[in-house]
């Protein structure tokens, strides 16, 4: 189902969703954390190894992630795009050498050090995202609140984001429903239009889809504060789980890669230099 | 002995009036409810039964501002002075919509979430939440997700996740307006065992009177523009005339009784089909009025339009939602089709209409073969109606919305004008054609709906439970205009749970169940066939019972009768 294309829980047996949500999330903190300090290459690319190994054993595949996945490689290929342009001498500043590969045309030379500088920034991207893509998609919703919440952050931030999170599949339904009627009333979105036609047409599944999340938000938020939603400034998890041994681990390795980041950052720098 | 106690519901001349309104929408109201009793609070659409019940749960005026004068006990609390929480201690609210209301992702979740709300600590609060599903029924079902659950099982989670806070009242607003017939069925009964076991105040808002009164109820509350009209026991009530002078449907088989010449009185305990009392003069009296007249004459089979031939199709490979269904519509027919959620009914109209593509067998249209025809192709012959008109209207003004399909039409301004205003003037929209759809009801945004769809000039349309959610009054508004439509020619197909509807305006019926097509026969007979009753999710009609209990046979002659006489009755009365 088309459910399945953009971020959404994806429910598995793996170690990875046993954990509980505060572990994932501290252990996304912590692991971000240590990929951004760092530039340096080795430390990233055992990061990145972490991080892929942590990917497998979620037994999530790289397929139902495809949509999150494509998203980010646009945007990092957009960002490496941006820093050539705005500053394609920034590697050479940083590594103090200047090694020409070829003139490409006016002051944009390529060089091996800048080269080798949006290769780290790249790596970075692929240290960060599968955890990234993983917290959401291995965080059971209800989870997901109430982990936000145990780091300090209001529950009522939280459930709006796990409850937002939740209709997702529900309004691609919708919007599936509105869009065939549509179709039936003879609004052309087949493949068969000129592209600007689909988009103008497209607007008119806009108005029917949010009138019906409108309702959609004031049936649900009746139902919520009947319930006792914002009684109190605290609530209890009827989801969440005590800390089991493999939390601790979970959380002594993001610790241990922290620190290692750190201690390699204080003591050589930030950059790994292979130029001199 | 009412007098010696004290009410746990009590209005002393309460109005309430919302901000955004010019007019109270409350007048005056003098109520009181005791402890244990069980209250129908029924009303037709717009009534002010919705707002009674907001000002008892307190979204009036917490969530919806508004003002209050008199005063508003419930349960020893100072409703309008206190808050939405505080209320919510002691009165559960079950809300019309079983979707909408489920909060949680799983159903433990959800029972749990009022008790995860006053920070109960975890032990308790997993012991409250299997207590409280045990109570309904459905502590084998904790772990699952909303959509794995039916929609009756839904209402069965809103209810424990309300029945964990203790409350001594509980609220029902409209329970059976998003359930098929059985399933609505057992709402009423389980409402009634939650009553009996743990001695709570009930109060259901429905305009559905026959279906609530499946089971006992002490009072009936009749309130219509604002003010309380009756405050009666079933019996009393049903003896009068008030109910059918406020839109609100009175039983079938009172009616049937009317009809023979029988006095209805309270004496004759008139709450309930097996139980009123029928001497036999009353069923002599039943039996000569079923014998007065000829029954209607049967048509002779018209040609066909719509033939289905072995149709199958499944979402996944190995999942049917439908096989091998057959049938023929032919031109001219109102046809209903009926059966529980899921099974397959939805996903037949999306196969004819052409969004989806079936794994197996063939649709003809008018003889012609669909198979290479489009959406859009299809829609000028076959013109589909959701549900939800909500979910149809993409344009601001009356004339625009319904000008929409002939877009790119070739058709040249003019032309279009004029078609739209004929089209308008069919649905008796024209008068409002120049205003913004949002001035609507959603009873005349259902007209809209079915004016753009009708715009296209197609022979068949088929429509997703036209009457949903409509009282008495706007459901016989709407049925009569698609009868005068089908009166005209069009072909009309529709999706129900609506007994009533099929019963009175579709002579013939598709019952399914799992996928298959299980019966096509006579709306009449299906529902006095009580094999097929129970397999379709239906319910037998109460006119079923009175036949049986008068020794008059066949039943299903008796029903038809019956249709036959009310339907002149009401074409006289309006």
């Amino acid at each position: 189902m088309a459910a399945n294309t953009v971020l959404n829980y994806i429910p598995r047996k793996s170690v990875v969703h046993d954990l509980t949500g505060t572990t994932k999330l501290a252990f996304f903190l912590l692991f971000t954390f240590a990929s951004m300090i760092t530039y340096n290459t080795w430390v990233l690319l055992g990061l990145m190894a972490v991080s892929l190994a942590v990917f497998r054993l979620s037994h999530i595949k790289l397929r139902e992630v495809r949509f999150m996945l494509v998203f980010m490689l646009v945007f990092l290929a957009l960002n490496d795009l941006f820093i050539f342009l705005f500053d394609p001498n920034q590697g050479t500043a940083l590594y103090g050498t200047r090694t020409v590969l070829c003139h490409l045309l006016w002051r944009y030379d390529l060089t091996a050090e800048q080269l080798f500088y949006m290769f780290n920034i790249s790596l970075k991207y692929f240290v960060a995202l599968p955890v990234a893509i993983l917290f959401i998609s291995a965080t059971n919703p209800s989870e997901f609140a109430a982990s936000l919440n145990s780091i300090g952050i209001s529950y009522k931030v939280g459930y709006s984001v796990a409850i937002a999170l939740r209709y997702i599949p529900d309004i691609q339904r919708d919007y599936h429903s509105i869009s065939q009627a549509q179709q039936a009333r003879g609004v052309e979105l087949g493949r068969s239009e000129p592209f600007f036609k689909r988009l103008k047409n497209s607007v008119s599944i806009l108005l029917p889809l949010i009138l019906t999340s409108l309702n959609r938000i004031d049936t649900i938020s009746n139902a919520m504060e009947l319930r006792g939603f914002g009684k109190h400034d605290k609530r209890t998890w009827y989801t969440r789980r005590p800390f089991a041994r493999r939390d601790f681990i979970a959380l002594a390795v993001g610790v241990v890669l922290l620190l290692i980041s750190l201690t390699v950052t204080i003591r050589f720098g930030r950059f790994y230099n292979p130029f001199v | 002995m009412a007098e010696t106690r004290t009410p746990i519901i009590s209005f002393k001349n309460f109005s309430f009036q919302y901000r955004a309104q010019k007019q109270p929408t409350l007048h005056d109201i003098n109520l009181d409810i005791y402890p244990g009793e069980r209250v129908l609070i029924a009303g037709p659409s717009g009534s002010g039964k919705s707002t009674l019940a907001a000002c008892i749960n307190g979204l009036n005026p917490f969530s919806y501002p508004g003002e209050c004068t008199g005063t508003l006990t419930v349960d020893g609390v100072d409703a309008p002075h206190s808050s939405i929480f505080e209320l919510a201690g002691h009165v559960g609210t079950v809300l019309q919509d079983p979707d909408g209301q489920f909060i949680g992702l799983t159903v433990g979740e959800d029972i749990a979430f009022a008790l995860e709300n006053s920070c109960t600590p975890q032990d308790e609060m997993h012991e409250i939440t299997r207590r409280a599903a045990e109570l309904v029924g459905i502590e084998n079902h904790l772990d699952y997700a909303p959509h794995e659950l039916s929609g009756g099982q839904k209402q069965r989670v809103s209810l424990a996740g309300v029945m964990v806070d203790e409350v001594k009242i509980l609220l029902f607003d409209e329970p059976l307006a998003n359930l098929d017939p059985a399933t609505g069925k057992q709402a009423i009964e389980l409402i009634d065992t939650i009553q009996q076991k743990t001695d709570t105040t009930v109060l259901i808002i429905e305009h559905r009177l026959e279906d609530v009164l499946w089971r006992s109820v002490d009072r009936i509350v009749l309130v219509n523009e604002g003010r309380i009209l009756a405050d009666l026991r079933p019996d009393e009530l049903l003896s009068g005339a008030l109910l059918a002078e406020n839109g609100i449907r009175e039983p079938l088989y009172v009616t049937a009784m009317r009809y023979a010449g029988i006095d209805i009185t309270p004496a004759k305990h008139p709450a309930h089909v097996d139980s009123v009392v029928l001497d036999d003069a009353d069923t002599e009296k039943l039996r000569a009025w079923f014998r007065a007249e000829p029954l209607p004459a049967t048509k002779p089979a018209p040609t066909p339009l719509l033939e289905v031939k072995g149709l199958s199709f499944g979402y996944s490979k190995d999942q049917h939602t439908l096989s091998d269904v057959s049938f023929t519509i032919g031109k001219g027919e109102m046809v209903s089709i009926v059966g529980r959620n899921g099974a397959g009914k939805s996903t037949l109209s999306k196969l004819i209409c052409g969004f989806e593509t079936p794994d197996s067998g063939e649709i003809f249209f008018d003889g012609k073969d669909l198979k290479d025809e489009n959406i859009r192709r299809r829609a000028r012959h076959i013109g589909y109606v959701m549900q939800n008109p909500n979910q149809m209207i993409s344009k601001t003004m009356i004339f625009d919305e319904v000008a929409l399909g002939l877009q790119g039409s070739g058709l040249t301004d003019a032309e279009i004008r004029a078609r739209v205003e004929d089209t308008l003037k069919v649905c008796g929209l024209y008068p409002f054609r120049n205003w913004p759809i949002s001035a609507l009801s959603f009873g005349q945004k259902k007209r809209v709906t079915i004016a753009s769809v009708l715009v296209q000039d197609p022979e068949l349309i088929i429509l997703d439970e036209p009457t949903a959610g409509q009282d008495f009054r706007h459901y016989t508004d709407i049925m009569e205009f698609l009868r005068g439509l089908n009166a005209k020619g069009v072909t009309v197909v529709m999706i129900t749970h609506d007994m009533h509807l099929m019963l009175e305006y579709t002579p013939r019926a598709l019952a399914f169940c799992d996928g298959r097509l299980i019966a096509d026969r006579s709306a009449a007979a299906i529902l006095c066939d009580p094999a097929l009753i129970e397999q379709a999710a239906l319910k037998e009609t109460s006119l079923y019972t009175l036949a049986n209990r008068c020794g008059i046979t066949p039943a299903e002659k008796f029903v038809e009768r019956f249709i036959a006489a009310d339907r002149e009755v009401r074409a006289d009365g309006c």
